[in-house]
């Protein structure tokens, strides 16, 4: 495209004005109109979705009223939260305790800046894209440790400390995972990583070999920690200490908390569609129909097709969370250390040493872990339907309700 | 308290965290003082009475009849057992014959009872894990035997179904019918718990040897009911002091056993709950195969005046044995109405246990005591 968003700056703007204040407004412009039209809606959404994934687990209804099916109850929710007092305990620090929760939300929002929805649906391809992803989202921890310490409330403090020491950890075999995607495809832009792999299962990073498969889990339990899922979600563990570090936050502060941990839902499957699954790639013709040759097809197509991948792994977080208890922070603390770090770094180094043996891939070997997988989640789903199978169905005992 | 653990001069002190009023994991008004160290809990002091209703000395002011209703509110999950404590202690002051088919319409009301309780405890245990859906799925079940009561003697939770000299109202065919009807579908669903709950990694790992109490701690501190049982002591108040048609009936007292861990850790404490569900449906089934015909309510009189004396009735609640003692002087009122029950003493081990588990823990232990505030304090 030779149009770019310099000359549309040019062109708005009036002779007088510097062009770094163009560019300032246009990044505030552009920062505004992403996060009220698309991440908003998209956190907002998540939040509904999970409730109502929820709730049909556990046999509720869940909430069904504002719009079809209740799909805009986070817009109720966000302005009932806008009008609620935004209480700030006497003996808290002020600036901190006022600060934090924004500090939580851009280290969510900065991440969608990498993230690829299409081929050239991506806000920008930085060429250090995953780094630059770890990296702010390593900002998530600084604001909760904030929150837990300015509000001067033994819960908050205890739920910032088990945070801290648990996104900190977690970042390691998280990491790890990732430095096991680099080594296949040689660079660090989330584009360049998409590219590398192909539309097909069995172009994807997570079958490439064994070692990927598991390295692909340990991620996406890494990511569960760091956002704070269940069953990892000692920080804010309800039944232990209150609400965690959001103990002393009421209102639209409270809410953004929750913003960013719904949206991070987003981002977890986002970044795990992009590094083991493909990302966008779509057949280059599908029915005889040439992508290349309808860009606008091409875009909606790819563009759902992350949304599905993405949204499949958001949709597992919610099922999990649906299912399991809470570990005790120092089996969370073992099972990182004893078990998740060395298992992610047996990954890396095995895939290190079956890239020196076959530096373009092995087709048997990545076949042969396609099957297996496709056992396993065949043995899964077979489990799945045997415990729907033996589910009883809600008795209703008085025939008049 | 400073101390100085590492050698770095640095001044430390333990961190007093209140554990309630206020908690979602104290059940009902209840607080604890824990002194930590970081997660380590080194004391923990139960501070109980903030839900004391005085229900004791209500008693001395209500006649006998009247007093019933009150006495569904010193156990609310267990309403019914705290009705037949209180009912067998007039009967037995007052030399009252209760009808043999109004003693299965109570061994009924309170088996049905003690189901609706212990899916409360297994329930709520569940949410104190971290895990919720379970909980729902207990209070689902719960609600049909709500529905049940209400069938039975019109109320869901305070039922004040039992009366001196029997029942309010007898329990008909068709309610018969849809208790079995409520049996053949909750037994499979034991199973469901299981599959989902108790054989869970996750929920075991936590539960497996934290909190340990042993037979002699157990039998020193005086635990009662399922907390006793799943350390190892074979004690049930129906079947080792028989009341009511107890001994007629068949039924197995699970004792814990140390299955995932050591005898009488948290995970047996629940377990044994789990296996009495499947205990109180087996004498749920026989109580309605065997309940004979006739009246269910003895004749009382209505200004009923027992003859002075005193008794001391135990019997067997969903938190443990239950204990009435009631003075009669020969009048209209109870001269004195004492209720010993099974939370108030399983208060007690809590210190003793505490220190060296992880705050984490302690929810555990809490849950796994299976206290209900407003039985503690009455």
């Amino acid at each position: 495209m030779d149009f770019t968003v310099q000359d549309l700056i040019a062109t708005l703007l009036p002779g007088a004005v510097p062009a770094a204040l163009g560019y300032a407004l246009a990044a505030v412009a552009v920062a505004f109109a992403v996060l009220s039209f698309f991440v908003a809606p998209l956190a907002g959404v998540t939040s509904w979705l999970e409730r109502r994934v929820w709730a049909r687990m556990q046999s509720r209804v869940g909430p069904n009223r504002v719009g079809p099916q209740g799909i805009l109850q986070w817009l109720a929710d966000g302005v009932k939260n806008i009008q609620k007092e935004d209480i700030i305990p006497a003996s808290a620090d002020r600036k901190l305790f006022l600060l934090a929760p924004y500090v939580v939300f851009s280290g969510f929002l900065g991440a969608f800046v990498v993230i690829p929805f299409g081929s050239w649906l991506i806000p920008a391809d930085l060429n250090i894209g995953i780094l630059y992803l770890l990296a702010i989202t390593s900002l998530v921890v600084v604001g909760i440790l904030m929150a837990g310490w300015s509000s001067n409330n033994k819960w908050s403090l205890l739920g910032g400390m088990r945070s801290a020491a648990q996104i900190v950890s977690y970042e390691i075999p998280a990491g790890v995972a990732v430095l096991t995607v680099i080594f296949l495809s040689g660079t660090l832009s989330m584009q360049g990583i998409i590219k590398a792999q192909g539309w097909a299962p069995w172009d994807w990073f997570i079958f490439y070999n064994p070692f990927t498969l598991v390295a692909f889990f340990l991620f996406f339990t890494a990511a569960l920690a760091e956002g704070n899922r269940t069953p990892f979600d000692i920080p804010e563990a309800e039944s232990e200490l209150v609400a965690g570090y959001v103990t002393e936050y009421s209102g639209m502060r409270f809410l953004f908390f929750f913003f960013a941990e719904w949206g991070n839902l987003y981002v977890i499957g986002a970044i795990a569609a992009t590094l083991f699954l493909g990302g966008w790639q779509i057949p280059a013709t599908i029915f005889g129909v040439t992508m290349a040759e309808h860009p606008l097809l091409k875009g909606v197509l790819e563009f759902a097709v992350f949304f599905v991948k993405a949204y499949f792994w958001a949709f597992v977080a919610m099922w999990v969370r649906g299912t399991l208890p809470r570990v005790r922070v120092d089996q969370l603390m073992a099972m990182c250390w004893k078990y998740m770090v060395p298992m992610s770094f047996i990954c890396l180094f095995g895939t290190i040493v079956l890239l020196v043996i076959w530096p373009e891939g092995n087709t048997a070997l990545t076949m042969a872990t396609l099957a297996v997988s496709c056992l396993i989640v065949l043995y899964f789903m077979w489990r799945v339907v045997y415990q729907i199978m033996h589910s009883r169905p809600t008795l209703y005992l008085k025939p008049y309700v | 308290m400073s101390e100085d653990a590492a050698g770095t001069g640095l001044h430390t002190e333990d961190m007093t965290l209140n554990v309630g009023p206020q908690h979602p994991s104290t059940h009902g008004v209840l607080r604890f003082v824990v002194k930590t160290d970081g997660e380590v809990i080194n004391e923990a002091i139960p501070d109980v009475g903030y839900l004391h209703r005085s229900i004791e000395k209500i008693g001395e002011k209500c006649t006998w009849h009247g007093y019933v209703p009150y006495t569904d509110r010193a156990d609310y999950l267990a309403a019914m057992f705290a009705n037949q404590g209180f009912c067998m202690a007039a009967e037995r002051l007052g030399d009252v014959e209760v009808p043999p088919r109004g003693e299965y319409c109570r061994v009924i009301a309170c088996e049905l009872n003690r189901v609706a309780s212990h899916l409360i405890a297994v329930g709520t245990f569940g949410q104190d894990i971290g895990a919720i859906t379970p909980f729902l799925h207990a209070l689902r079940e719960r609600e049909s035997i709500n529905d049940l009561m209400e069938e039975i003697c019109g109320a869901r939770l305070t039922y004040n179904y039992l009366r001196i000299g029997g029942v309010g109202y007898d329990i008909k065919p068709e309610t018969c019918a849809r208790i079995t009807a409520f049996l053949d579908h909750f037994e499979p669903i034991v199973d469901e718990y299981n599959r989902l709950l108790s054989y869970n990694k996750i929920f075991i790992e936590r539960l497996a040897n934290v909190a340990v109490i042993s037979k002699e701690d157990a039998l020193q501190y005086n635990l009662v009911g399922p907390n006793l049982r799943a350390s190892g002591v074979q004690w049930d108040i129906r079947r080792d002091i028989p009341y009511s048609v107890y001994p007629e009936l068949d039924f197995e007292v699970p004792v814990g056993r140390g299955e995932r861990g050591t005898l009488g850790d948290s995970y047996d404490r629940y377990y044994v709950r789990i296996r009495e569900l499947m205990e109180s449906c087996k004498i749920l089934r026989q109580c309605l195969d065997k309940m004979p015909d006739g009246p269910a309510v003895a004749k009382v009189a209505r200004k009923f005046k027992p003859p002075a004396g005193e008794t001391y009735v135990r019997i067997e609640a969903p938190r443990g044995d239950m204990g009435y003692y009631v003075v009669s002087d020969g009048s209209e009122y109870p001269y004195r109405v004492r209720i010993r029950t099974g939370s108030f003493t399983a208060m007690s081990i809590i210190d003793k246990i505490s220190p060296g588990i992880m705050v984490a823990d302690l929810i555990a232990l809490i849950a796994s005591l299976d206290v209900d505030a407003p039985e503690i304090d009455r």
